[in-house]
């Protein structure tokens, strides 16, 4: 089986497994094909993964996770997922300096693909949608044009909470909203207070 | 058990094509005439569903008294992750969670496959009912403790322990009527859904007068009264299918529909609560699964019961 049948089959897995349903804010039309860096809230292991299930086949194959180098190079199936299946950008969380700065290295290997970057950069409790990282704000400073869509995974923190290794069958449903840009002379705060505020939006629509 | 196939059931799987058949071309007459209308456009989801469903059902009943668990085990699962995915639970039940879902339900859908009726009796109301609060105090959460613990026994009872008491007519031994049991299901199922639509149906035809408008805005006077007397005669004229005599079998639809109209009522008044209109959207048109089965759960152990007291041997 190669790679790409994988992917496939992991999907349906997620799908049946997670019951996701797929929400999308009026003309947020998130089958568009333009570049965009989806950035969800984080409550489980299993965000991405769901997350990533629930986009159409085509737009999957295009579409990578930023995730974080020691968690995913830990052993070999790890690697193997995150490299062939998934097609990870892997970061690293700690000694970032000057010459392995990650935004530099999102840049660099995105090319022309759609990223899954989870701004709070850890996960939370669910209840509470964390600060968000400022490495979104850079990503936008860098590439103007990419589109930032907010997204809110609920449920999942009940699925598979942080500290739980068996995942319960609950069903979870993901919420795209409207695509943002940074705007001309925004700061780095009002910026990301925008994008975050834009998740808690979609997060309080759901409840 | 039941090996094969009795001639009952073939006839009743074939009444089933044919009421499929004139619906679905009904249904496209209608929207032939009319052109795709909200409601003409529900009722073909739903006959397509319906077939769907009835593939599925009547593939199982091929296969016997396992296919049949399986899966009854299989819509009881489905139907309780959307029951609990509903009802706020908190971090802290996450390991009697898993244990209501991978250990307690097939457990339970073990001792109906291989007709053990001591056990699928109390291992739900009893032991599960014990077990499980005492799995959540090792989780050292006592907030809403008591709630949590009403909460997941309840979703156990009616998604799991309720429903599986239609295919465990099966392991019911009904002198005069060996191999025949899966017909008897049938016949159940049949008279139960049948009701759910024709309540449905004579709503939309003639509903005026809302039954409960608090709990349920669709339900009205004409649908119940017209649903029910219409399974009633439905199930009397189905008597063949059963161990029941015809006047007998229309006294068993009736309590079967007037347990399915409760039921029904009831989810509706616990989706109302919690502020939803369906409880999944698995079935196309139809909501979750727990949207069509609600009917059958409430109305399952009062068909199990009276057929196992009057016409079973034990």
């Amino acid at each position: 089986m190669n790679a790409q049948r994988l992917a496939d089959l992991l999907a349906i897995l997620a799908r049946l497994f997670c019951g996701a349903t797929l929400h999308v804010v009026d003309e947020a039309a998130p089958f568009e094909a333009t570049q965009r860096v989806y950035i969800p809230n984080h409550s489980s292991h299993l965000d991405f993964v769901v997350l990533w299930s629930a986009l159409p086949r085509r737009l999957r194959r295009v579409t990578r996770p930023v995730a974080a180098r020691d968690y995913w190079q830990k052993n070999a199936s790890r690697r193997f997922l995150s490299v062939h299946v998934y097609r990870a950008i892997l970061i690293e969380r700690e000694h970032v300096s000057a010459h392995a700065n990650p935004i530099e290295q999102i840049i660099n290997e995105m090319g022309d693909d759609s990223l899954i970057l989870f701004p709070e950069g850890t996960r939370g409790d669910g209840d509470e949608v964390g600060a968000f990282k400022s490495g979104v704000y850079h990503l936008a400073h860098r590439k103007p044009h990419l589109q930032f869509v907010p997204v809110y995974i609920e449920n999942l923190n009940r699925v598979l909470p942080k500290g739980e290794i068996l995942p319960l069958p609950l069903l979870s449903s993901i919420t795209l909203g409207l695509p943002l840009h940074l705007e001309e002379g925004e700061s780095k705060a009002e910026f990301l207070t925008r994008l975050r505020e834009a998740v808690i939006a979609l997060k309080e629509k759901t409840e | 058990m039941t090996f094969g196939i009795a001639r009952e059931t073939e006839l009743l799987l074939g009444g089933v094509v044919g009421v499929l058949v004139t619906a679905t071309v009904v249904s496209t007459i209608l929207k032939a005439r009319f052109g795709p209308t909200p409601v003409i456009v529900n009722l073909r989801q739903r006959t397509w569903t319906w077939w769907g469903m009835s593939i599925v059902f009547a593939l199982a009943a091929m296969l016997g008294t396992a296919g049949a668990t399986i899966l009854f085990g299989l819509i009881s699962f489905g139907a309780l992750r959307e029951f609990i995915t509903l009802t706020p639970t908190r971090r802290a039940d996450h390991r009697a969670l898993f244990w209501v879902f991978f250990v307690l339900t097939p457990l339970h859908y073990v001792f109906v496959g291989i007709g053990d009726y001591g056990m699928f009796s109390i291992l739900i109301p009893v032991y599960a009912f014990l077990f499980l609060p005492a799995r959540m105090v090792f989780s050292g959460d006592t907030k809403c403790f008591l709630e949590r613990a009403a909460k997941m026994q309840w979703g156990l009872m009616i998604c799991v322990y309720c429903l599986s008491h239609a295919v465990a007519i099966l392991m019911l031994n009904i002198p005069g009527f060996e191999g025949r049991n899966m017909a008897l299901l049938l016949w159940f199922v049949i008279v139960t859904q049948l009701n759910d639509v024709l309540q449905y149906t004579w709503g939309k035809l003639l509903g005026r007068h809302k039954i409960a408008p608090l709990v349920s805005p669709n339900k009205t006077w004409e649908g119940f009264l017209g649903g029910t007397v219409c399974a009633t005669a439905i199930g009397a004229a189905l008597w063949w299918a059963t161990p029941y005599l015809w006047w007998q079998a229309g006294i068993m639809s009736l309590g079967v529909t007037l347990l399915g109209f409760v039921g029904g009522l009831t989810m509706s008044a616990i989706k109302r609560d919690r502020g939803v209109k369906d409880f999944g959207q698995v079935l196309q048109g139809h909501g979750g699964f727990l949207d069509r089965v609600d009917s059958l759960c409430f109305a399952a152990p009062i068909f199990f019961h009276a057929t196992r007291f009057f016409w079973a041997h034990f």
